[in-house]
């Protein structure tokens, strides 16, 4: 059976360090390495601080986190019913940010694609925003020798 | 996050320490601005971010903040220290080209 998880929080940015270290803790088992697993925090990260910042900028909202584990494969939907993104091309160039005068780097999109084996963004104006992405373990499945460096399942 | 303040050689020195996310922004800001409005005769800034334990995007937008706040000084400002995952966003982002690192 394959293995999943799915958690509802309030858009609060109290709540991010608990949603990128909940998605770290699923995804474990799947035997990152520390490298791998810093990429998928930092990835989470960004798609949770978008929906606080940007789709329920206007109020207060829910932000859904579901994850599965597949093989050596970590699927990630992060999703809100927010206010939605009118034009995606643009918001994903680099640098581009609608809060100029917030100090935003408009770059969370760039990193979420880049730390990311496959990234995927959806909107609708009105209707929110789903970020689906997928991170491919290289050592997944391998050897877990405590000789092996740099594992987690190791350094914990 | 904890920002803490240190003069020596007429360079101030920024130690930031926790995880500088949206959560934490607001408050490294405001402590980081006190710090350095209140030191303006130094002649160069160092953020030390050897105690950063996770930095995102919205760390990136920090650094800038202060690279442009610094500007309207003339100071320079530089990064020390970042571990691996913060270097690799810092690098990415070009961020170096703005604030060198030592």
């Amino acid at each position: 059976m394959k293995n999943c998880m799915k958690m509802e929080i309030p858009a609060l940015s109290e709540n991010g360090p608990f949603a990128r270290d909940t998605v770290a803790a699923f995804c474990v088992r799947l035997n990152p390495s520390l490298d791998e697993l810093s990429d998928v925090k930092t990835a989470v990260s960004e798609a949770v601080t978008n929906c606080i910042v940007h789709a329920y900028a206007d109020g207060e909202g829910i932000i859904r986190i579901e994850c599965s584990a597949e093989d050596d494969t970590l699927h990630i939907c992060v999703s809100d019913s927010g206010r939605g993104i009118a034009d995606v091309a643009r918001a994903l160039e680099p640098f581009f940010t609608t809060l100029e005068d917030e100090e935003r780097s408009g770059m969370g999109f760039t990193i979420m694609q880049t730390f990311m084996t496959t990234f995927r963004v959806e909107s609708t104006l009105g209707g929110g925003t789903s970020v689906t992405m997928t991170k491919r373990f290289a050592g997944s499945g391998r050897s877990t020798h405590a000789s092996e460096c740099g594992k987690v399942a190791d350094a914990q | 996050m904890n920002v803490v303040g240190k003069v020596s050689k007429n360079t101030l020195y920024i130690f930031l320490d926790g995880e500088l996310d949206e959560y934490n922004a607001t408050h490294a800001r405001s402590e980081a601005d006190k710090l350095i409005d209140g030191h303006l005769a130094c002649d160069r800034v160092i953020l030390d971010l050897s105690g950063v334990r996770f930095m995102d995007s919205t760390g990136i937008g920090f650094l800038v903040g202060r690279y442009k706040r610094l500007k309207k000084y003339a100071t320079p400002v530089f990064i020390q220290s970042p571990n691996l995952a913060a270097d690799k966003i810092l690098s990415m982002s070009g961020i170096y080209s703005l604030i060198p690192k030592l």
